[in-house]
């Protein structure tokens, strides 16, 4: 499913004391089969974009009163918003919510937290059992609980009578991400899927998006603050600062903009600015900002060069 | 979920949000006394004269007022009910076994709902005026004596102002729970009345559990910085009496002068 975004706003809290612009004119276009990266400070409006992708927030359905058919004289119509996610319109009220959520996983923040049955096998079930028009036999629950448990690598046996609050957290958080793509999703979001692990658990749980990307959603965007996150694992990635969007670009070019991104309060990844310093010393190294492109483009130029040129970079 | 607001602080500068806490607190109890003490139309008509007063110069958008009536809806109209079937009024329109509609029943319901209104506003406008802070020190200055019985002041002012604090998060912390059900496709609006109260299981549950979670961890964090209580603490805000609540309190003082002045020398009719 294609997603696409033109003239995006929100504002939470619209005339009051509180109000905030979150989201403030965003055009954005994810393509099906993408692994996407939404990148952004706290606050940079990057998490309630990702809930307008299955209606959680909704456009203002009063739009159409704040958008006269005919210009003004000597005014200008403000652009039209559009939203769609693959076949459904989202500025259209009569869209079917329930079949969009279908479509479109949506992993909060510490997904943990909103687990709530007996056993881990019934939290798993609970967004099936919702969604499924007709009653489905335990069978049929219990063959898509099994796959859903053993794609995020958990045992189906073991688990399935388990308290989910007896769970180690990256196992919790499994389950969680279980309980999600049980539905077999296309569109499957992640709002900062690795917060708070610990990075064997960062790299695992990385390591089970690329296998959902690969075999069980066509679709995987991650939102994340962490660049490294993002340059390692993303086909292309959006930077949002302060309720707009930046850029769009593939991780390996939204690094040229080191500086702009420091100044936005992100950071560069470890492997770009290590490429930095090299080339303050004299030494170009080209490659693709992931830890084992850049050990490898090092490696090889290393290999290239005699001992006495690289007395200060052969050590990275 | 974001727009609940009954009991949330509205920040804005005014007279009426600089005022001492304690005199608000006080104010609002007499305030609550001169509603009860009124039993007639022109007594009421004052207090809520005195309460549109403090609306204004608390600069508190009457939509807001509004919707602190909006929560008590129910309640209010509940209470209406009751009063316009069951009083035994001497002129009666319609009777029907113990159920009686009379004049005297009418009154008294709308009475009694102006009532609940104006009690229900003024006292969203002490928490729209004061931090949930200062209303704990108010509390717990006003509530000194009792030390001299004995009684943990401090640590009752600390429980209240925690239980104030956690209102707004664990709102967030709901819609955020509520969300995410929702992407697993919960629904919460549609079926009978069991289905609906079934379908907060996955709410309640992990709210329960944050709420706990969040609880542990601010013990410990107290812990962590050696808290022990109330003695020898200093006030980073003290309190302090000055011309604004001078004014204040003479207002409050007139208006409760006033009624019961009104229900001395006025017939006691509506």
């Amino acid at each position: 499913m294609r997603i696409v975004a033109e003239h995006l706003s929100y504002t939470y809290n619209p005339r009051s004391p509180f109000e905030t612009a979150a989201l403030k004119d965003v055009s954005l276009t994810i393509e099906e089969g993408e692994f996407f990266g939404i990148i952004g400070h706290t606050g940079s409006g990057k998490s309630t974009f990702v809930q307008h992708l299955n209606g959680l927030l909704r456009l203002p359905s009063s739009m159409k009163k704040y958008r006269p058919k005919k210009p003004k004289k000597g005014q200008t119509l403000p652009p039209k918003t559009v939203l769609t996610v693959g076949e459904f319109d989202l500025t259209d009220k009569k869209t079917d919510f329930r079949a969009l959520r279908r479509s479109v996983g949506m992993v909060f923040q510490y997904p943990e937290y909103q687990l709530f049955a007996e056993t881990v096998a019934e939290d798993v079930a609970f967004g099936l059992k919702n969604f499924s028009e007709t009653k489905l036999s335990e069978e049929e629950t219990a063959a898509a609980v099994r796959a859903a448990l053993e794609v995020v690598g958990l045992d189906y046996e073991e688990m399935k009578d388990k308290s989910p609050f007896d769970l180690s957290g990256g196992q919790k958080r499994r389950v969680a991400i279980a309980g999600v793509i049980v539905t077999r999703p296309e569109v499957l979001v992640l709002d900062e899927p690795a917060a708070g692990l610990d990075p064997l658990g960062k790299r695992e749980i990385m390591e089970l998006l690329h296998k959902l990307h690969r075999e069980w959603c066509r679709t995987v965007i991650i939102v994340s603050h962490d660049m490294d996150e993002i340059s390692e694992n993303c086909t292309r990635a959006a930077v949002f600062s302060e309720g707009t969007v930046r850029y769009v670009l593939p991780p390996r070019e939204l690094f040229c903009h080191a500086q702009e991104l420091t100044a936005m309060g992100l950071d560069v990844p470890l492997t770009a600015k290590l490429v930095s310093l090299l080339h303050e010393r004299g030494i170009d190294i080209e490659c693709d900002f992931t830890a084992a492109d850049f050990c490898e483009k090092v490696l090889a130029y290393a290999a290239a060069h005699p001992k006495k040129e690289r007395d200060e970079g052969g050590e990275a | 979920m974001k727009d609940v607001s009954f009991g949330q602080f509205y920040p804005v500068n005014s007279f009426v949000h600089r005022l001492d806490p304690r005199l608000k607190i006080v104010f609002l109890i007499a305030y609550i006394v001169a509603i009860f003490l009124a039993t007639n139309f022109y007594e009421l008509a004052a207090c809520a004269l005195v309460l549109l007063l403090i609306v204004f110069f608390a600069r508190i958008p009457i939509g807001k007022v509004l919707r602190a009536v909006r929560g008590v809806t129910f309640l209010v109209l509940f209470t209406t009910a009751l009063n316009l079937l069951f009083y035994k009024g001497d002129t009666v329109y319609w009777e029907w076994g113990i159920f009686c509609v009379s004049f005297e029943g009418i009154i008294f319901s709308v009475f009694l709902a102006l009532r609940l209104v104006l009690l229900v506003v003024c006292s969203s406008m002490l928490t729209y005026t004061t931090t949930p802070v200062s209303l704990t020190d108010g509390v717990e200055s006003l509530l000194t004596p009792l030390k001299w019985i004995r009684i943990p002041v401090h640590a009752l002012a600390l429980v209240m102002s925690i239980a104030l604090r956690m209102i707004p998060v664990l709102m967030d912390e709901t819609s955020r729970i509520k969300n995410a059900q929702m992407a697993r496709g919960a629904d919460f609006e549609s079926g009978n009345i069991i289905k609906r109260v079934k379908a907060t299981i996955p709410i309640l549950v992990p709210l329960l559990l944050s709420a706990l979670r969040r609880a542990d961890e601010l013990g410990d964090a107290m812990d962590a910085r050696c808290y022990t209580g109330g003695d020898h603490r200093t006030k980073y805000k003290k309190l302090r009496f000055t011309w604004r609540d001078l004014v204040a309190f003479l207002l409050g003082a007139a208006l409760i002068a006033g009624v019961v002045l009104m229900r001395i020398y006025l017939p006691a009719s509506y």
